[in-house]
């Protein structure tokens, strides 16, 4: 009697365990679409391919600003004497040490592609401003130099360096 | 929902909150302990699989407003965008389009129960009047749900539901003004629908709300119609009731993915993929098949307010169903001519649904004439005189004595005969494109990408994507197809870079530039295929006043009629290719010799099947017209097979994915629905 019901309680366990656990695996299936369309469509996608910008209009001591997958992209053509700033401090001493060398390309020293997007919390740094000959950004007051590195302010790191390479001495394509 | 709660946690966190807010004992109190008769059936299950579908729409809904557009100019593309390229976008619009049918689809059975058993007797009233009003609200959203894509028959739909209005005296057009927002149905009107679409789906989960508690405060009817007396009549709602209903969701939603991952336009009417054009309307306007009852009443209404009047009150009777239906016994089972004449009555509401969805001319207006009288007199004059001279067969003494008396074998025919009652209901507002009944119907062709399994034939596609190439885009534009659409999985079957390579052959414009000029540049695969004219009125001028259609929807865009009983096989065979045995018949259906019944003017061409025969598009193919790399033949019924098959996959591009996903979905709920199948059955074994 005890053996049987307790057979019976057994298989009627794995039946309630198993049904349980096609509706888990269900369930979780259908989470998958309703959270994956949430995802950058395919059209979007599709317009963050790369983009070419020619750097011939920007004179010595210029920049523009560029959208590059919806973030402004700062191109500065700088002066001699921003990048002998740049270089002559001394790279330790930096909040996020990296030299000016490794943030620009081999050759084309004068020109310093950024995003310009503060890395304190997001606001767009103005050009040209601040302390450091670099940018300044006007949320809370955070103070890049003239490689966009971090000098002074509550940003944490340097702006990023999107990436991109040179087609032509005056042409690059970012992405 | 049930009064104060004998539930005693023992959690320390529960009681804590429990003394300050019963929330756990309310819940526990109503779907937990509650008491439920222990002899409901299956149709009972209906009220839990509403709840579900409710949530399902409001899901769906919240994250499809998330892609939608709710402008004019942008909602239809918004829609295609999001079917196209967001991730399992279709999937999700499917689900939607597809679960207001479904949820009307439970609701009329739903009613048609409670109509059966005496559910809106004492003292049921106010929890039936809530059900009607539910039903009101579900009807309104669902009329606007469907001007949102903003389709012909959207556009068409809200022109000739917002004049209903204009039939009340005096101030009739003041109100439809004040619908619109406008002159006439416009963006504002396309604004407003969507705000109130996203609205009222909230209105009906209170109203909801409302009628659970109504029932909870009555208790639930039940087949015998005898209210609960004693603790044997009831089992608790849980495990039971849930395990039953779970069991009944289950088996529902694998009737719902059928329409969903095979049928997903058969409920819906090929017009819809038409952009709104003010200026043109469908040839044969018809709502959505839940509304094609009152549809034919209003239209066999030879006065515009009578007409209006009659429609509105065949819903609003509905109401007063407590107090005309006098009678003592609740449920059918008991009443042997109120059982008849309740069959009687389903047959009208089906056949007013057909005749909803036919031509309002000859044999169709006379039927719908008398069926209205039916469908009122019912309720108006039958159900008040069966309730004096009816004389009952005697009811159980309670519910546990219906339980043992249970005689099985007669109310399987009559779930059987009521399935498919309704069943033919909803095929009957499936009817595609009207076309006149003179015209030749296009020949079903084999098509690889037709039934379950169905694929595209890549080589088929990429020698389409020629034919559109050297012939089609001369005139016709292929809008919403981008160069990457032709390296996606499920398509032609290009690399990416054989993408990039064939953008690049294709001058866009774009701009402005630095100095504001527009300027072209050589194509990219983000860019979408040129269109051949800049705007309709060049379009038109260079075809003769023609405009030649957007291919992008071409396939979709084009229907025939199937005719009855045949659009109820096609449901079983998914058969749903009429846009393809369309467009490749119009292809193909040109004749230089006009028969003499015919009349073609100036400037156009006799086609066999098109409606009417008298088309602007000059013949577009003849043999060795292009020329295909592979050795496939340089025919015009090649031509016409594969351009048909490359704007099938340009109508939609997911096709192979949908069926793929569905077969999985498929046997995933078959072996679920047979899993919750043992559980229920063991689940009750206890309770008998
Ligand atoms: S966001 Fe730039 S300093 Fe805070």
């Amino acid at each position: 009697m005890t053996t049987a019901s307790s057979a019976g309680s057994t298989r009627r366990d794995f039946l309630f365990v198993a049904t349980g656990a096609v509706a888990a695996v269900g369930g979780l299936a259908t989470v998958w679409p309703l959270v994956s369309q949430m995802n950058p469509d395919a059209s979007t996608i599709a317009a963050g391919a790369p983009i070419e910008v020619d750097l011939t209009p920007i004179a010595t001591g210029q920049d523009i600003k560029v959208f590059w997958r919806g973030k402004p992209i700062y191109i500065m053509n700088r002066t001699k004497k921003q990048i002998d700033e740049a270089r002559a401090v001394s790279v330790t001493e930096l909040r996020d040490p990296q030299t000016d060398q490794s943030r620009v390309k081999d050759g084309h020293d004068n020109w310093l592609v950024v995003i310009g997007i503060c890395t304190h919390l997001g606001c767009i740094p103005i050009a040209h401003d601040g302390n450091y000959d670099g940018f300044f950004c006007p949320c809370h007051g955070s103070q890049y130099d003239s490689s966009g590195r971090i000098r002074q302010g509550p940003a944490p790191l340097n702006l990023p360096v999107p990436p991109y390479q040179f087609v032509s001495d005056s042409k690059i394509q970012i992405g | 929902m049930s009064g104060p709660s004998d539930y005693q946690p023992t959690n320390p966190v529960v009681k804590w909150i429990e003394r300050r807010l019963p929330i756990f004992g309310l819940v526990h109190s109503s779907f937990v302990a509650y008491p439920t008769p222990r002899n409901l059936n299956y149709w009972w299950t209906f009220g839990a699989i509403l709840s579900f579908m409710l949530g399902v729409q409001i899901l769906t809904g919240i994250i499809l407003a998330m892609h939608y557009t709710p402008n004019a100019d942008l909602a239809f593309k918004s829609v295609e965008s999001l079917v196209r390229d967001v991730n399992y976008g279709w999937m999700l619009r499917n689900i939607h389009a597809a679960g207001a049918s479904m949820f009307f689809f439970a609701v009329y059975i739903h009613m048609f129960r409670g109509l059966y058993y005496g559910s809106y007797k004492e003292p049921r009233e106010i929890l039936w009047i809530l059900g009607v009003i539910i039903y009101l609200l579900m009807m309104a959203t669902g009329f606007m749900g469907y001007v949102l894509p903003w389709g012909q028959m959207s556009f068409w739909g809200a022109t000739v539901i917002t004049n209903l209005f204009s039939a009340i005296p005096y101030v009739g057009d003041s109100i439809v003004t004040l619908l619109w927002g406008g002159y006439s149905v416009g963006n504002p009107t396309l604004n407003r629908f969507f705000s109130l679409h996203y609205l009222l789906p909230f209105v009906i989960a209170g109203v909801v709300v409302l009628h659970v508690w109504a029932l909870h405060v009555a208790g639930q009817n039940n087949p015998a119609g005898v209210e609960v007396k004693t603790e044997k009549d009831t089992v608790p709602f849980t495990p039971y009731a849930t395990i039953k209903d779970a069991f009944g969701v289950s088996c529902f939603l694998l009737f719902f993915a059928w329409f969903i991952f095979y049928m997903p336009n058969y409920l819906g009417d090929a017009d819809n993929y038409i952009p709104a054009n003010p200026g043109v309307t469908p040839m044969h306007i018809v709502p959505e098949w839940y509304y094609l009852p009152f549809y034919a009443i209003l239209r066999s209404i030879p006065n515009k307010l009578a007409g209006v009047i009659a429609m509105f009150s065949a819903i609003v009777v509905l109401a007063f169903l407590p107090w005309l239906d006098s009678a003592r016994t609740r449920s059918s089972k008991y009443r042997p001519l109120a059982k008849q004449f309740f069959w009687m009555f389903v047959v009208v509401c089906v056949l007013l649904g057909y005749l909803g969805a036919q031509p309002p001319e000859g044999i169709y207006v006379i039927a719908g004439r008398i069926l209205t009288f039916c469908y009122f007199a019912y309720f108006l004059i039958l159900l008040p005189l069966l309730s004096r001279i009816e004389t009952p067969r005697p009811i159980p003494n309670s519910i546990a004595e219906d339980v043992l008396a249970k005689s099985k074998g007669k109310s399987a025919v009559a779930s059987v005969a009521i399935m498919f009652a309704l069943a033919g209901a909803l095929f009957a507002g499936s009817a595609g494109n009207a076309r006149a009944a003179e015209d030749l119907v296009p020949p079903s062709q084999s098509w690889s990408f037709a039934g379950p399994l169905g694929k595209f034939d890549r080589g088929s596609l990429q020698r389409g994507l020629k034919v559109y190439k050297e012939v089609c885009s001369a005139c016709h534009s292929l809008n919403y197809i981008a160069f990457r659409n032709l390296a996606d999985a499920g398509g032609p079957g290009y690399s990416e870079a054989q993408a990039a390579s064939l953008a690049s052959e294709y001058k866009i414009k774009d701009g402005p530039n630095d100095q504001g000029d527009m300027f072209e540049r050589p194509g990219r695969p983000a860019d979408y295929f040129p269109a051949p004219f800049p705007n309709e009125q060049a379009a038109r001028a260079a075809n003769g006043g023609g405009l030649p259609p957007d291919l992008s929807l071409i396939t979709k865009a084009r229907s025939y009629e199937r005719g009855f009983p045949q659009f109820i096989f096609d449901f079983f065979t998914q058969f749903q290719e009429q846009g393809p045995n369309y467009v490749s018949a119009i292809l193909q259906g040109f004749d230089d010799k006009v028969p003499a019944d015919v009349s073609i003017p100036a400037g156009s061409y006799y086609n066999k099947y098109f409606p009417g025969h008298s088309i602007k598009m000059p013949k577009p193919l003849s043999d060795g017209q292009v020329t295909f790399d592979d050795g496939a033949p340089a025919t015009v019924p090649q031509y016409a097979h594969d351009v048909t098959t490359f704007l099938m996959w340009a109508a939609e591009p997911h096709l192979e994915q949908r069926k793929r996903i569905g077969l999985q979905v498929f046997v995933f709920l078959i072996l679920f629905a047979g899993l919750m199948y043992f559980t229920k059955k063991k689940v009750w074994a206890n309770a008998h």
